[in-house]
Formats: C-alpha cells, sequence, structure tokens
C-alpha cells in the first residue's frame, strides 16, 4: 500500500536516482497570458508504481489536468506554456528529453484516455482508422494486421460485433461505447503507464460502473500504472491505491486512499467530504459547503492558497497569511499549518461527526 | 400538506422523424412516453434517471416549454395542457424553470440587474420598491452582493451564475420551480452552497420543486419522494427513504448499485453487489415491447414481452411498473445487502455476453 | 443518400424556375410599370415607330405577361421563332432571347464568352487556393510569430486595395516597365496554351491575390479553432508525429468549412468578373454585362443574370454534395 515516495526528501536540488516507476519532482507549469502568468500547477511532486492506481482529486482549475498533460509531454506545443521540474517515467527524464523521444513515448509506453470521447476521437475517421493509426505510427505493419489488432481490442473491451462495428464513425456509437473504444485505442500498444483524465463524468451511471469495471480488469490484466485525474470522490474511492489531493495548483494532501478518506488531515479535504451528500450516510439536514470560490491562478492568495476558504485559518497567527506551507509527513502527507496532533483533534472532533 | 399543486397524466412528448423525398414522418422519438406524477405543494419531487429517458423533456412539458402531444397537464387545478399564448403567460408566474448551464442560460450582454429585472418587466409586476430595490433584495435572497446589480455574468463565478438564476427564478414570486440539472456543471464545493440555498429558499418562501437530476445522491438529499424515469416511463415513485432503503424497480437497484461509494474501505463489497448493467439504454424511437427495461432485465420473464407493467402501488406505498418487483428478501439474502441480486443479475449478463445484441 | 441527391436537384430546378421568374418579372414587367416601352428599351431610342411594331409582335409583348412568360420558358427548353409575317427567325434551344442591339442570339453571344471567364476564375481560384490556404496555415502555425505578422499584414492589403487599382499598377510595372510578361488579354487555350498561361498570368494573380487575402484569413482562424480542439489533442497523445497532427487531423477539418465559401465564391465568379475583366480588358462574361448594361441591352443582361443564376445554384449543389463527402456526421444521417 505504501507506495509513495517521502516528499520531504524530494525536490528540485534533489540529484538521488527515481525509486518509483513513475516519479514527478517539483512540477511547474505556468502559461504566458494577456492578463498574466497562470501558475496551473505549482511545484506538485508524486510516485507511482507499476500495476497501481493514483487518484488525482481536484475542483476545476486545481491543475489536476494540466499535470497529465505534463507527464505526456502535451504542453510541448503550446509556445506560452513553461514547464519545469522533473518527470522520471521508468529511470528516463522527461522533461529535458526531446520533442521526438517523448513522442515516440506517447501512446506507447504512456498514454491517456480522456473526458469526453466525442470530442476527443475525430468525426472524419472511422474507430477503426483512429485505432489503426495509433498502432502503427509506433509499430508500423501492415493495416490489415493492424485493423485485426483493433477489433481484437474493441472485443476485449466489451463492444459487440468489433469487425462490424471497427468501421463505424464516433458519432454512431454510443457515449459509453465511444468510452470504450477510447479506452480500445489507448492501449492497443499496452502502455506502462495509463492516464484517465475524468474518464466517466460525461458518462451515466450504470454506464461509469462498466467503465470503472472495465478499467479495473484491464489494469490487473495488464499491470499498468494508472493514475485516475478525477473530481468525484466516489470515483477515487473505487479505484485509487494512492490519493493525491489538489488545490490552486498545489498538491495540498497525500496518502494512501484509506487514510485520506478516513482521516483526512486538509481542512480542504474536509470541505470536499462535507460538501458531498452520500448514499451511505443518513440523510444531513444540511451540507457543509466550504464558503467562498476557488482561486484565481493568476493572483493566488498570499500563504496557504486556502486560507480565505479555511475556516482554521487563524489558529496559526499569522503563518495562514503569509507563508506557504509545505507538504510534510511520510505516507500521509498534508500542506497545513496546524500541527498533526491538532488536525487529528478538529478532525475526530469537530469535523468527523457531520459527515 | 398533500394538496397536490401539479397533477400529470398520461404525459406524452413525440418529436417526429422525416425521412425521404416527401419528408414524410416514417417515426417518431418517444421521448416521453405516458408519465404519471404529482407534486404536492410544499414538497420536492426528485425525478432521476440517466440521459435520454426523458426527464428533462418532461420538465419542460410541465413548464410549457414545450407543448404535450398527448397526456394532461393541471397546476393548481387548472388544464395547462394546451394554453395559448395569454394563460401561459400568467402561468409563468406561477412556474419558474432554472437550468443547467449557468453559462448559457444568461445573456452576455445584460447586466445582473437587466436580467433579473426581466421578468417583472415583461410581466408588468408592480415593485413598490422600485425596481431597482426590488432586483437588489433579490440578489440578497440568494446570497449574491446586491451592489453588484450593475455588473455582467462574466464577471461571476458559475456557482454565482447559478445564483443570478435562482434569483430571475424567484423575481416572480413563483409557486413551483422546475429546476433542470440545477447543480451538475458546478464544482462540489460549489454545488453544496447551491443545494443548501434551495432549501433555505423552499422553507421561507414556501416553495414546491419539481428537481430534476442525475446524481442520485443530491436528489436523495433535497427531495422529499423521488420518481425515478427509464426510456420515457416512470418506473418507480416512493417517498426517498423508502425508495433509497427498499428500490423495487430492478432499474432502481441497479442503478443505485452504480453509484461509486466514497470510502474506499467498502470497496470490494459495493462491487460485489454491484448490479452491472449491460449494453445501452434501447432507442426512444423503437422501444421494447412490454417492459421496456425488459432487455436489460436479469428477472425479466415472457410475460415481461407481451404485457406493459403499469404504475400500480405496491402495500408498502411505492408505485412501481414491474410485473416482479424485487422484495426486501431478495435484497437481503444471504444477509449481505444486494448481492443476490448482483449474483442473479451475473448469470443473466454471462448469457447476454454469450449472445451479442 | 440518394433521396438526399435527388431532392437536392429537385431543389436546384426549383430556384432555377423561381430565378427565371423574377428576372423575367423585372425586365418585362417593371419597364411596362413604370411606362416605359419595352419594345424601345428593345431596340434603342433611336429607332422608328414601325420597327417598334414589329419588334412589339416579334416579342411577342402584346400578349399577357403569362404567356410571355410561357413562350421564355418554351424558349430555353426548346427553341422557339420569333415570327413577324415573313421574316422568321428561329432560336434554338436553350434560347435565352435575341439582342436586336447587336443583332444575335444571346446564348452564342454568351457562350462564345464563357472560355475566357472560365479561364480566368478557374486559374485564379487554383493560385488563390494554394496561396491562401498555405499561407493561413502558416500562419496559424506560426500564430503571432513574424510570419503571421507578415501574412495577416499582407492579407490586410490584399482585401483593403481594389482589383483595379492592384491590377492597373502591375500591369504598369510588369508589363510596361519591367516588360517581363505580355499585356493581359485572351488567347484560346486550344490554339497556343503557352500564350493562354502567359497572357492571363497578370489577371490571375490580380484575382487571386484578392481572394487569397480573405482565405488566409479563414485558413488561419479556422484552423486555429481545429488545432485547439480536443481530437487534435488525442491525435498528440498517441504519439504522431506534428506534420500529421496538422497534416491529417488538422487540416481536413480545418479546411471544411471553406468549401462553403470557395463554392460561393466561384460560382459568382463564373457569372462574370466584372472588374478584373473590364480592368484587363478580357471579352468575358463580366464585361459583357457591364457593355449590355450600358447600352441598356435587355435580352443580354437576362441572359447573363441567368447564367451567373444558374452558377451559383449548381455551386450551393456541389458544395452541399462535397460536404456529405467530406463529414460523415453529414453523409449518414
Amino acid at each position: 500500500m505504501t507506495t509513495s515516495v517521502p516528499v520531504t526528501e524530494l525536490g528540485p536540488a534533489d540529484l538521488s536516482p527515481p525509486k518509483s516507476f513513475l516519479e514527478v519532482r517539483d512540477l511547474r507549469v505556468q502559461f504566458a497570458t494577456d492578463d498574466g502568468i497562470v501558475k496551473s500547477v505549482d511545484g506538485v511532486s508524486f510516485g507511482l508504481e507499476r500495476g497501481k492506481t493514483l487518484g488525482i482529486v481536484g475542483e476545476s482549475g486545481s491543475g489536476k489536468s494540466v499535470t497529465s498533460l505534463a507527464i505526456l509531454g502535451l504542453h510541448r506545443t503550446r509556445s506560452n506554456a513553461k514547464v519545469s521540474g522533473e518527470i522520471w517515467l521508468d529511470g528516463e527524464e522527461l522533461i529535458k528529453a526531446d520533442n521526438e523521444r517523448v513522442r515516440r513515448l506517447r501512446g506507447r509506453k504512456m498514454s491517456m484516455i480522456f473526458q469526453d470521447p466525442l470530442s476527443a476521437m475525430h468525426p472524419y475517421f472511422t474507430i477503426g482508422q483512429q485505432i489503426v493509426e495509433a498502432y502503427r505510427i509506433h509499430h508500423g505493419g501492415s493495416k490489415k494486421a493492424a485493423k485485426q489488432k483493433a477489433i481484437d481490442m474493441l472485443a476485449r473491451v466489451g463492444i459487440p460485433q468489433p469487425s462490424r462495428r471497427v468501421d463505424d464513425y464516433p458519432h454512431q456509437f454510443s457515449g459509453g461505447m465511444r468510452q470504450r473504444a477510447m479506452i480500445a485505442m489507448s492501449l492497443i500498444n499496452n502502455p506502462e503507464l495509463l492516464i484517465a483524465d475524468e474518464p466517466t463524468t460525461a458518462l451515466d451511471v450504470t454506464v461509469q460502473a462498466q467503465i470503472l469495471d472495465l478499467i479495473r480488469d484491464l489494469q490487473e490484466e495488464f499491470g499498468s500504472a494508472v493514475i485516475m485525474i478525477t473530481h468525484d470522490l466516489g470515483v477515487v474511492a473505487e479505484l485509487a491505491d494512492d490519493i493525491l489531493v489538489m488545490y490552486g495548483g498545489k498538491a495540498i494532501e497525500r496518502g494512501p486512499a484509506e487514510a485520506v478518506f478516513r482521516t483526512p488531515e486538509h481542512p480542504y479535504t474536509w470541505g470536499l467530504l462535507g460538501s458531498m451528500p452520500r448514499l451511505d450516510r443518513e440523510v444531513r439536514d444540511r451540507l457543509n459547503p466550504i464558503k467562498g470560490t476557488p482561486p484565481s491562478l493568476i493572483n493566488l492568495p498570499s500563504g496557504c492558497s486556502f486560507h480565505p476558504r479555511c475556516p482554521y485559518a487563524g489558529r496559526n497567527g499569522d503563518r495562514s497569511f503569509t507563508e506557504r506551507p509545505e507538504l510534510t509527513g511520510t505516507t500521509h502527507a498534508v500542506a497545513c499549518h496546524m500541527p498533526p496532533e491538532l488536525r487529528r483533534e478538529i478532525f475526530i472532533q469537530e469535523v468527523s461527526p457531520n459527515l | 400538506m398533500s394538496t397536490p399543486l401539479l397533477e400529470v397524466t398520461g404525459l406524452q412528448k413525440h418529436f417526429p422523424i422525416t425521412a425521404g423525398l416527401l419528408r414524410r414522418q416514417v417515426a417518431a422519438v418517444r421521448a416521453v412516453d405516458g408519465i404519471d406524477l404529482t407534486v404536492n405543494k410544499g414538497e420536492t419531487l426528485g425525478l432521476v434517471g440517466e440521459s435520454g429517458c426523458g426527464k428533462s423533456t418532461a420538465g419542460r412539458l410541465i413548464t410549457r416549454i414545450l407543448e404535450p402531444t398527448g397526456g394532461t397537464v393541471t397546476f393548481d387545478g387548472q388544464d395547462i395542457t394546451h394554453i395559448k399564448r395569454g394563460p401561459l403567460r400568467d402561468l409563468r408566474r406561477d412556474v419558474q424553470m432554472i437550468f443547467q448551464d449557468p453559462y448559457s442560460s444568461l445573456n452576455p450582454r445584460h447586466t445582473v440587474g437587466t436580467i433579473v429585472s426581466a421578468p417583472l418587466q415583461i410581466q408588468k409586476i408592480p415593485t413598490p420598491q422600485g425596481l431597482k430595490k426590488a432586483v437588489q433584495e433579490l440578489l440578497e435572497l440568494v446570497g449574491l452582493n446586491p451592489e453588484h446589480y450593475n455588473r455582467y455574468p462574466h464577471e461571476f463565478s458559475g456557482g454565482q451564475r447559478q445564483r443570478i438564476g435562482i434569483a430571475r427564478a424567484l423575481a416572480l414570486k413563483p409557486k413551483m420551480i422546475v429546476a433542470d440539472e440545477p447543480v451538475s456543471a458546478l464544482d462540489v464545493s460549489i454545488q453544496a452552497q447551491v443545494v443548501n440555498l434551495l432549501d433555505d429558499l423552499q422553507r421561507e418562501l414556501d416553495l414546491t420543486y419539481l428537481f430534476i437530476a442525475h446524481d442520485l445522491s443530491v436528489v436523495r438529499h433535497i427531495s422529499d419522494r423521488v420518481a425515478v424515469m427509464y426510456l420515457g416511463k416512470v418506473v418507480e415513485v416512493a417517498p426517498r427513504d423508502d425508495l433509497y432503503a427498499h428500490p423495487r424497480h430492478p432499474y432502481t437497484v441497479a442503478l443505485m448499485s452504480a453509484v461509486p461509494v466514497p470510502d474506499p474501505s467498502r470497496r470490494d463489497k459495493a462491487q460485489r453487489e454491484r448490479v452491472l448493467l449491460t449494453g445501452d439504454v434501447p432507442s426512444p424511437i423503437d422501444p421494447p415491447s412490454g417492459c421496456r427495461f425488459r432487455t436489460r432485465c436479469w428477472k425479466a420473464q415472457d410475460v415481461c414481452a407481451s404485457e406493459q407493467p403499469p404504475l400500480t402501488v405496491l402495500a408498502d406505498g411505492h408505485q412501481v411498473a414491474c410485473h416482479f418487483p424485487v422484495s426486501d428478501e431478495e435484497q437481503h439474502a444471504a444477509g449481505s445487502g444486494r448481492s443476490a441480486a448482483a449474483a442473479q443479475a451475473r448469470d443473466k449478463i454471462a448469457t447476454v455476453v454469450a449472445d451479442p445484441e | 443518400m440518394f433521396a438526399y441527391v435527388v431532392r437536392r436537384l429537385f431543389n436546384v430546378v426549383i430556384t432555377l424556375l423561381v430565378v427565371t421568374m423574377v428576372t423575367f418579372g423585372v425586365f418585362f414587367l417593371v419597364p411596362k410599370l413604370t411606362g416605359s416601352d419595352p419594345a424601345l428599351l428593345y431596340v434603342g431610342k433611336t429607332a422608328d415607330a414601325a420597327a417598334l411594331d414589329g419588334i412589339r409582335t416579334k416579342l411577342g409583348l402584346d400578349d399577357p405577361i403569362y404567356v410571355q412568360y410561357g413562350k421564355f420558358l418554351q424558349g430555353l427548353v426548346v427553341g422557339r421563332d420569333y415570327d413577324a409575317g415573313p421574316d422568321t427567325t428561329h432560336c434554338a434551344a436553350p434560347c435565352f432571347g435575341y439582342s436586336f442591339k447587336t443583332d444575335q442570339e444571346v446564348w452564342p453571344y454568351l457562350i462564345d464568352r464563357l472560355p475566357v471567364t472560365l479561364s480566368l476564375a478557374l486559374g485564379a481560384a487554383i493560385l488563390w487556393v494554394i496561396g491562401g490556404v498555405g499561407a493561413g496555415v502558416i500562419s496559424a502555425l506560426r500564430k503571432g510569430r513574424a510570419a503571421d505578422r507578415i501574412v495577416m499584414t499582407t492579407a490586410l492589403a490584399g482585401v483593403s486595395l481594389p482589383i483595379y487599382f492592384t491590377g492597373l499598377v502591375s500591369a504598369a510595372i510588369f508589363c510596361y516597365w519591367l516588360g517581363w510578361l505580355p499585356p493581359p488579354g485572351y488567347v484560346d487555350f486550344a490554339v497556343n496554351p503557352l500564350e493562354w498561361a502567359t497572357n492571363l498570368l497578370l489577371p490571375w494573380i490580380t484575382l487571386a491575390f484578392l481572394f487569397a487575402a480573405t482565405y488566409a484569413r479563414l485558413t488561419r482562424a479556422n484552423m486555429l479553432e481545429t488545432l485547439s480542439e480536443d481530437y487534435i489533442r488525442t491525435a498528440r497523445a498517441k504519439g504522431l508525429r506534428e506534420r500529421d497532427v496538422v497534416g491529417k487531423h488538422g487540416l481536413r477539418s480545418g479546411l471544411t468549412p471553406l468549401i462553403t465559401v470557395f463554392g460561393l465564391d466561384l460560382g459568382s465568379l463564373l457569372g462574370g468578373a466584372i472588374l478584373t475583366e473590364t480592368t484587363f480588358n478580357l471579352r468575358g462574361l463580366g464585361e459583357a454585362t457591364l457593355t449590355s448594361i450600358r447600352q441598356n441591352d435587355l435580352p443580354i443582361i437576362l441572359g447573363v443574370t441567368l447564367f451567373a443564376a444558374f452558377f451559383i445554384v449548381i455551386a450551393n449543389l456541389v458544395v452541399d454534395l462535397l460536404y456529405a463527402a467530406v463529414d460523415p456526421r453529414v453523409r449518414l444521417s
């Protein structure tokens, strides 16, 4: 279970070789815009082993999708993006690697499933053509052989009559079937790292259950490392071994799924859990929302970015308003100025009874 | 408490499909195909179902944004099924709608003041305190800063925009609000703020809600009673706690078990008990004969294909449209929740998978 | 799909019929209502009374309007005779009428000029599509950099400068001052293909410059939009080379909207490029339009109008069919 790399030992100056299959160190992604510099990801570090699943949770603008696109090197084509830090995949550093090298890894060693399969597939090409293309760019070979592979993969992800449906266009598929086809496309090269960016957000709940089931099965079969990006705590709870909670471009809590759900320590995580009505609990009279709105990534609040919304910000003297909290702790790490004992006490006494 | 404010019987909406040289109607999308619903004064009826089940169309029929193909809609004792423009405008005072997308349902070129005051001006409602003051009171009511009267929608966040939409809906002091997925475009933390606001407003203003959503947890939180739709039909209606504790329709059982539980320690149990439906919802153009759910139902028998089950009241007060409602024994068989149903479903699925389509 | 094509063809026929009705109405009815004599318009002001009467009978101008329209349609489909007692003029189908001013049938007159306009329009179209789309794509890929600025500034100049300015200035420079090109004119392709091309080169470039400017801007906007689509991100995530991402996935959907614009532009140009033809003294349909308007030569005005309408309607049809060929969502719905 303890797959996480102790982040305190890592940093920009850290020269130790990576210990995990995927290791992200102090990742920063900034976009220059007319309004100013958008700090989408601001110093995020984590590790992930083969066969394990990391859930990255956060609301819109938290930087979770930008992080995943950075791993695939997809910000390279945007001239206004600046990416720094280190991304180690299987012992190879990706941020400093040249474009051609990263391109060869993309779709082969690491691949991605996107949120809305209708807009993520080209409307003018058949499902088969798109999967065949994904295979042949890395393996070459005849179109015929590749198409047979595509049909086999479509069958594997549960598409009925794959040899006929392979020639259909994306708009002829239902939402769930499209997402299956998208999964088939991202798995066609047997990638070792699979990033799923809100893979079920556009889907109905019964279809979501099918797709999550499929991802779980496929991970067991192929042994890939999976990053599951979502805003839905239910979805991460279903799949993730480890969880990383992001807020305002920073990782604010990270640890094994059980620990983050059972004994969360960051007030933002508490807020997320309190905001959510749950079917496995008695109905509460009122939800406990987080006050205010998510921060602007151009003008992040000083100190702890969460302080304007945090009910406990005043408990640390000036620190919450002036000093940025570091993510500290080994297995279960939290970026909060409150001492761990106090956080645990508040959770047990004030927060937990209302969840 | 149980005086009906809205009564819907046999409501239908068929959208024609034309084809061929002469564009003759060859078929129809039976989006809503004969539903019965009652919403009582002061209560919240949740309407859940997956995309394409007809719940949004039903909302639009009830608010008369669309005209029904068949059936009747009675609001406050008045038949509004086919009312014309004049009376329709009067109806708008009593029934208002809140939409899903706070980005596209507000005109970007109008200020908040203009947007919220529009219903007052169109209906020529006198505002003794002055229009501006009236709008500012509304803004305050929904938790917005009244000084933001002159700002434009793009200056607000998603949650604030949804509040503007709510303020606009409240301007005419309606009796009933039809909310179509009002929180599904919002982030979790903001969702909770808006849900709480809707709760507070109902209490303060004695509102009646029809709350249309696909999120079963949110619907459970806000509703007094819940109706479940599948492929243009209502398959089950029951008081909230009854429905969630003892779902009777197999589709409701599957729907509830599909919701991911935010508790990793219950992950294995949840997966074991999950009833995984296979395949897709059939097309509303050519729905299955008899019970519409039978093609994906593990309890289906011959009668399900030949006879359409009517929505009937069971002994425990559930209204269910099913020939073989799921019993408590089935649910609690082997002492572990829905595992019996899940096991049955898995057997059924094995046969379905062996025989594609 | 078959039903779709048949329905579209049916629409074309109806549209053309409506166009003939409107044109007919305008050219035959309006003069009547305003009090001027259509016969006079036909022959010009110098004709004497006897000639006018002859024309009137010949054209059936005394018949009720629907009879006149019927005969006009009949002329289009099977041809007609203009009967004025002893002398009968036969006008074979498709009969667009007879120009008494120039004493010739309209159809052969226009057909004679068609190759000029066709050569001009098609040649220019090839140039502006290659130039405009190419510049637009480069501009989109180099957004905000020097290449983009140069292309967009040039495009702005192209859109703003009128054709008689660019045409005359470039003719002055290249033909008369530098002497690199022969003075613009038309030599039949069948007679001498090389001269056909060199003579038309300047008109092509001038006309293409105007359109290329618009196409560069359109292409740039469409490509920028397409390149920000999710499926482009997917193409990159698959590991495609950037040239395939842009060339295969980007261009196909980025250029689709241009089909509409191109169809309409080409369609209307085939009806005559009035400014270009007159600037370079090319005797095409556009020049015919201008001359006939100057001379109040109604049958020819009517003829060129129908020609132009025909090309636009056909271009529209071709656009719709092309769309269906390119976009499976159109084809399969």
